[in-house]
């Protein structure tokens, strides 16, 4: 009786060995959980493809260890965000969240991952909810946190000489941190702020109360679809030459230039990367992305694209290890050792970045492209106004 | 001043719009008793069809009159193969077929043309703006929208009020089993009834594709205030629907140009904003409430005998 307990723990045990050692072979599952339809679907499409684009250059692998990794369409809906979420992370056993573009879509997208123990990285939204007192040890934004976007505006439009502004944005948490951020550090006087419903299409009474407020400039933050139909529609009304816009990325990307055309010519607008950015992993990505896509990389598929390179270096320092050794990957992600594309890179307490912030302006080069230009530095080692809310060392 | 003369404009340019949309709903609801929620698809195949048109031809009229077309001939094939066999059922029956076809449609138009939005580009001849009074520029295009509409709905008023077809119409949607009684191919006339409801809204469809994103799924959001427009108005009345479609263009354009400033009388202005912006949204359906307080069939009720 005793012998036959021995030997069935022992068999026991050497099946949990047996697992174990399965397991470490197994790939580690990455659900990617991103908008691929409506008006903003390029922008998931570009954080797709510059994640992928990185998991490719390893064939299959980040950080020399193959990883699984599973791409849905949230439709921008919390709802269909939450449902996939829920399976990724059940019945696909995901060990990391990420993708998510909307600031909609993460409040309910995050928790759920966090919650299940997860690690959540985001490659685009990150609110201020999760940047102050409930920032997490497993959260972490890789591309900026939201205001910091607007911020780095409003020092632009101090630093091109407007005294007043007229701002605007869409009537939910982005939209509320975007324009909280803007004024945070814009010290001319605000001649209003409106806003709009998320996915708007039409703007013809927003643009009857910029004509009729006559601001020395505008801000808006209006991505993707919203921020095209805004642009033509601000053009054919006639306001384009008349009141200037002072943009953030989101507002003036690559997609947004390409569809309105001649009216985007002199926009000025802030980013944290550019296509022209002079650093070698810049260049490797940029050459990179054009060679796989047949096209030039979005700030989205940048920044998909340093998710990607941040993973890989956490998978490479603790060998493959996620859930199994959660300090370990913990402390490599925060370590952020990886050359960003955007040239410098440091992880806050509150897991968001400090990096640099720069103002652009689009010109059409002698192709006839349109091209965001870098033309100097507005905020240089910019960092969130929420990190000392957050209780993380 | 001007703000509110471009304001009004904008209302009017959105009631329009939403009438030619809502002339073919009402009309089948009204006279054939269906309840069509897959009306919203045929407005998005007109807006398709209107820029896959105007990008192959490069003509925006050749794009306009090929969009009418597509959402007309869509109109037929969605009437003979579908709606055909709900005349006699329940509306919910009706609601379940038709969303069905909303899902498929939605992905068929995502399978031809992918879930990247599609932009026509203005025509150039209408791409300017013109200054309509001293110091108020006002897009062309906008303006031809207005025109459009006004012109549909008198062509619409002719046609309904003085023609024999119109005349067949008026008696369907107060008796359909007299009509068909009296000898007339009721049959044939619902289907070509279907197709030119299809065709206004394939038409509103093509008039919008160069002013927004044509993408999957844009009829749904439209189809809803285009209910609340019907249903203001009185189902089944084309009068209904277009004094309907004005005031929820104008009650919408007008509430978010001027409610945040009076909100701003009680509130701080960041406050004012956001509680104006969801007020404002819901304002219509604050307009169809009050309407139906008074009225609860529409404010030009159909006297209905036929179903």
């Amino acid at each position: 009786m005793k012998n036959l307990r021995i030997g069935a723990a022992a068999g026991l045990l050497m099946s949990t060995l047996g697992v174990n050692t399965a397991l470490a072979e197994e790939p580690i599952t990455i659900g990617m959980i991103t908008t691929l339809s409506t008006g903003a679907g390029y922008l998931g499409e570009g954080v797709r493809d510059g994640f992928m684009l990185a998991v490719q250059e390893e064939g299959g692998k980040l950080g020399g260890h193959p990883v699984n990794v599973l791409v849905e369409d949230d439709g921008r809906k919390p709802g269909n965000g939450k449902q996939i979420v829920d399976r990724f992370l059940e019945r696909e056993g995901a060990e990391i969240i990420t993708g998510v573009i909307f600031s909609n879509v993460s409040p309910v997208v995050a928790p759920a991952a966090l919650k299940a123990g997860a690690f959540y990285l985001t490659p685009n939204s990150a609110p201020s909810t999760f940047a102050g007192k409930k920032c997490h040890e497993n959260y972490f934004a890789v591309a900026w946190q939201n205001d910091t976007l607007f911020e780095a505006a409003g020092t632009y439009a101090n630093d091109l000489g407007y005294k007043n502004a007229f701002i605007m944005a869409p009537n939910y948490q982005a939209g509320k941190d975007a324009l909280a951020g803007f004024k945070r550090y814009f010290d001319g006087e605000i001649v209003d702020e409106v806003y709009t419903q998320l996915g708007q299409t039409d703007y013809a009474a927003e643009i009857a109360r910029i004509r009729d407020a006559k601001p020395e400039m505008v801000n808006h933050f209006l991505p993707g679809g919203m921020g095209i139909n805004f642009l033509k529609q601000y053009a054919a009304a006639g306001l384009a030459d008349e009141i200037p816009l002072v943009l953030s990325q989101a507002s003036m990307d690559l997609r947004i230039m390409g569809a309105v055309g001649d009216s985007a010519v002199g926009v000025r607008n802030t980013a944290h990367w550019n296509l022209d950015f002079d650093n070698e992993a810049n260049k490797a990505f940029v050459a990179g992305f054009q060679e796989a896509y047949g096209r030039a990389p979005t700030t989205y598929a940048a920044q998909g694209y340093d998710t990607a390179k941040l993973i890989a270096s956490a998978l490479a320092a603790t060998g493959g290890k996620v859930k199994d050794d959660p300090d370990g990957f913990r402390a490599a992600l925060k370590a952020a050792n990886f050359d960003s594309v955007r040239g410098e890179f440091a992880f806050n307490t509150n897991q968001h970045p400090i990096h640099n912030y720069y103002g652009r302006v689009v010109e059409k080069d002698a192709d006839g492209n349109f091209v965001n230009k870098t033309v100097g530095l507005v905020s240089p080692n910019h960092k969130d106004a929420y990190a000392e809310e957050c209780k993380l060392k | 001043m001007l703000l509110l003369i471009e304001q009004t404009l904008g209302g009017l340019q959105l009631g329009v719009f939403l009438f030619l949309v809502a002339t073919g709903l009402t009309l089948i609801f009204g006279i054939m008793g269906v309840i069509n929620l897959a009306h919203g698809s045929l407005y998005m195949v007109g807006a398709f069809a209107a820029a896959f048109g105007t990008q192959a031809t490069g003509s925006f009229f050749w794009g306009l009159l090929f969009a009418v077309a597509a959402a007309a001939i869509a109109g037929l094939l969605l009437e003979v193969l579908i709606i055909r066999r709900l005349y006699e059922r329940n509306h919910l029956d009706q609601v379940l077929a038709t969303f069905g076809v909303i899902l498929f449609t939605n992905e068929l138009v995502t399978i031809v043309f992918g879930r990247q939005p599609l932009f026509a580009d203005m025509p150039a001849a209408l791409a300017g703006s013109v200054e309509i009074v001293p110091g108020l520029q006002y897009p062309v295009y906008r303006l031809v929208i207005i025109l459009t509409g006004i012109i549909a709905a008198g062509i619409l008023y002719y046609v309904i009020s003085r023609t024999r077809a119109g005349m067949l119409i008026r008696a369907g949607a107060t008796n359909r089993e007299m009509v068909a009684a009296l000898g007339v191919d009721i049959s044939l006339m619902f289907t070509l009834l279907f197709a030119f409801g299809a065709a206004f809204a394939g038409l509103a469809g093509a008039m919008t594709a160069p002013l927004v994103s044509v993408e999957v799924g844009m009829g749904e959001h439209l189809l809803i205030l285009t209910f609340v427009v019907i249903v203001i108005g009185g189902i089944g009345s084309v009068k209904g629907a277009f004094i309907g479609a004005l005031l929820v263009g104008l009650t919408d354009s007008l509430g978010r140009a001027f409610l945040p400033d009076l909100m701003k009388l009680f509130l701080p202005p960041a406050e004012a904003s956001t509680v104006a912006g969801g007020l404002s949204s819901m304002f219509i359906y604050l307009l169809m409430a009050f309407v139906l307080i008074f009225k609860p069939s529409g404010l030009f009720p159909v006297q209905s005998g036929g179903h």
